[in-house]
């Protein structure tokens, strides 16, 4: 599909968008080698171009859940980089005060309801966000993204099949980079192809190129739109590809070699970067000054971080409920 | 105004937990916009629900707010967290407990943590019903009691009733709680009638809030649900015997009345915790355990527990009637205590 489907601002703002995500991936590899944070990390790197359409379509209140392979929805939805930052080092100034981690973030200001760290638990949630939207006689949408491997998993079905009996505005967005953990998309999904099971419940299902910015905005406008209008929920199957393991720092041998050799030379996001010059939407200089501000950026939010003051161990007392009760 | 009746008629009891729950439910409500609910059957098309609890609900208060769902235990949960992360007030049925374990996920993992998870960024107010309770030959996937596996996980709050006034003073007050609450309803007791009129609409059982349902001084029963019905009619049987004993209705498993039990033990110095879920591994583990924390030394008999056997909730009848303590069994295992 031709970039001439969307205007060239709109192609520039995802470019910008799909580059913050991308170098914030960048970075936080980095810092888990350099030993300055540990954590347990799901890189996404290769997804970027999935949830910088979602960023550029959806407003403030309409809500995500997302799953832990989920930093790159929650940029391209507005999480703010300090806030993240501090999470993921599990500082007290981290927008869970530490106490979610990089599988829980969560960001309410900006419709960042859940991240859950069980395949396919953002679905359900979904489908209540959507019921409350519509109790608030509000068009807000309802997104959920989840992999291709979370569509093998009970609770994505019933949330299909409530959505489409309820006609909630629920978008589900299976980002499918063909990897379920270490296993391989064809062999444990029967049919090889997700978005055709939507058929089944009774709602569009559409299969598009994730990596292509003019194909999936076009995709994911449709089902915004269609979400907006009442006239129910739709299932995006947007193909893409993990570059890294399933986590961080494992043994990727059971990705084949040549398979991903192939996908990080289609990079999307300096195939994106290439066509904007190319095209000459925007000038190198113009970028990499744009790029230059974004690593600005990523280290005044890192710097924050590890400055921030751990949590107490008497903060385990608070938050469990609304009320401290004592144990 | 009729003349007064020249031979005293004992008046029976009408009210039954069913009613109590019904009437909770319509002045909820009434009273909040917020108020939805969800579950299999519920709205008037389906019936009302299974007990009929909500007979009319839908009809009065619309089909948004009162909405029947597929046998779907984990997209009803779903949607009521997500409902409630949104400001609403979802009260869910999952009809049988034993269903709640195709929902555990939605109930452990998000109900349960989303605020601690989130920093207290994010709330789940909502409330679960959900019935359960041997006695009509169900077998062994309708009729467990849960409750320890729920009481077991930090960040949700378990509530059971033994009686219609607090059947619907502990709904109203989960309702209005700001967290997750079970409540356990006992199936089997729904349709007896208890009491004699309808509670108020202001009337609330603050959560973590024991009641002492008979007063007594030679030993205490800790119990609940259809447990606490039992233990009423033993203490009326051994009352007759000479023995005055006290009944301490929970109420609220998660998070228990420390207070009130404690001070109960402490009086009598003879315990027995009685529940119908299996006595292994149950609530009744953690009360003895910290009885025995708190009043070591203190107690003229170790903290004796009884409760559902190690099995799964049998069919045949008499294992039915074996499986867990009725009143004589609770009124043995007193006398037992005092010996």
């Amino acid at each position: 599909m031709s970039s001439n489907a969307i205007d060239n601002a709109t192609l520039l703002s995802i470019y910008k968008r799909a580059a913050l995500i991308k170098a914030n991936d960048e970075r936080a590899r980095k810092v888990i080698l350099s030993g300055q944070i540990a954590m347990v990390y799901y890189s996404y790197r290769g997804q970027e171009i999935i949830p910088s359409v979602m960023g550029e379509i959806l407003r403030d209140d309409d809500t995500l859940c997302t799953i832990y392979r989920g930093i790159h929805d929650m940029i391209g939805k507005g999480f703010p980089l300090r806030e993240l930052w501090a999470e993921l080092a599990g500082r007290r100034t981290g927008s869970c005060k530490g106490k979610g981690g990089p599988m829980h973030l969560t960001y309410p200001p900006r419709g960042i309801m859940v991240t859950t760290g069980i395949v396919g638990s953002s679905a359900p949630i979904a489908n209540g966000l959507a019921w409350a939207a519509r109790l608030d006689q509000s068009d807000r949408v309802s997104i959920c993204t989840f992999g291709d491997g979370a569509s093998n998993i009970g609770a994505i079905h019933e949330a299909m099949n409530l959505a489409s009996v309820w006609k909630l505005p629920t978008i589900f967005v299976c980002q499918n980079n063909l990897f379920a953990e270490h296993t391989t998309f064809e062999k444990m999904t029967a049919g090889g192809n997700i978005a055709s099971r939507a058929a089944g419940y009774a709602m569009p299902g559409v299969r598009v190129n994730g990596n292509d910015p003019a194909e999936m905005y076009l995709a994911f406008s449709e089902a915004v739109a269609r979400a907006r209008a009442g006239e129910g929920p739709t299932l995006l199957e947007c193909m893409t590809f993990r570059f890294f393991g399933h986590t961080f720092g494992d043994d990727d041998s059971y990705m084949p070699k040549e398979q991903k050799s192939a996908a990080m030379a289609a990079d999307p996001v300096p195939a994106l970067r290439a066509r904007l010059i190319a095209d000459r939407i925007a000038t190198e200089d113009e970028l990499a000054s744009f790029e230059a501000e974004i690593e600005a950026q990523i280290d005044d939010a890192v710097a924050f971080a590890l400055e921030s003051p751990w949590p107490e161990p008497d903060d385990l007392r608070f938050d469990v409920f609304e009320k401290e009760i004592a144990a | 105004m009729s003349a007064p009746a020249t031979v005293p008629v004992a008046k029976k009891p009408t009210v039954t937990i069913l009613a109590a729950l019904a009437k909770a439910y319509q002045d909820i409500f009434a009273e909040d916009p917020k108020a939805i609910t969800l579950g299999e059957d519920l709205a008037d098309p389906e019936g009302g629900g299974i007990t009929k609890m909500t007979k009319g609900l839908s009809t009065k208060f619309g089909d948004e707010r009162v909405r029947s769902t597929p046998i779907s235990e984990q997209a009803i949960m779903g949607a009521a967290i997500g409902a409630s992360l949104a400001g609403y007030r979802p009260i869910a049925e999952i009809m049988l407990m034993n269903f709640t374990t195709v929902a555990m996920d939605m109930i452990v993992n998000h109900a349960a943590k989303l605020r601690f998870m989130s920093g207290g960024q994010t709330s789940v107010p909502i409330v679960i019903r959900t019935m359960t309770g041997l006695g009509f030959g169900s077998g062994g996937q309708h009729c467990d009691y849960l409750e320890a596996w729920f009481a077991h996980t930090p960040g949700i709050k378990v509530c059971a009733a033994s009686t219609p006034e607090d059947a619907y003073g502990l709904l109203r007050a989960a309702y209005e709680d700001p967290d997750p609450v079970i409540l356990i309803e006992n199936l089997p007791t729904y349709f007896a009638p208890m009491s004699f009129e309808l509670p108020d609409a202001g009337h609330r059982v603050p959560l973590g809030k024991a009641a002492i349902q008979r007063e007594g001084t030679d030993v205490t029963v800790v119990t609940y649900a259809r447990m606490a019905v039992n233990a009423r009619a033993a203490a009326d049987v051994l009352a007759g015997e000479g023995i005055s004993v006290e009944v301490v209705d929970l109420r609220t498993i998660a998070p228990w009345d420390r207070e009130t039990v404690l001070a109960s033990a402490r009086k009598t110095g003879r315990v027995l915790v009685a529940h119908e879920a299996v006595k292994q591994h149950g609530v009744g583990a953690e009360i003895a355990a910290v009885i025995n924390e708190e009043l070591f030394g203190q107690l003229k008999k170790p903290v004796k527990r009884v409760g559902g056997a190690f099995s799964a909730v049998p069919y045949s009848k008499p294992l039915e009637n074996a499986y867990a303590p009725d009143a004589d069994v609770l009124a043995s295992a007193i006398r037992d205590l005092l010996r």
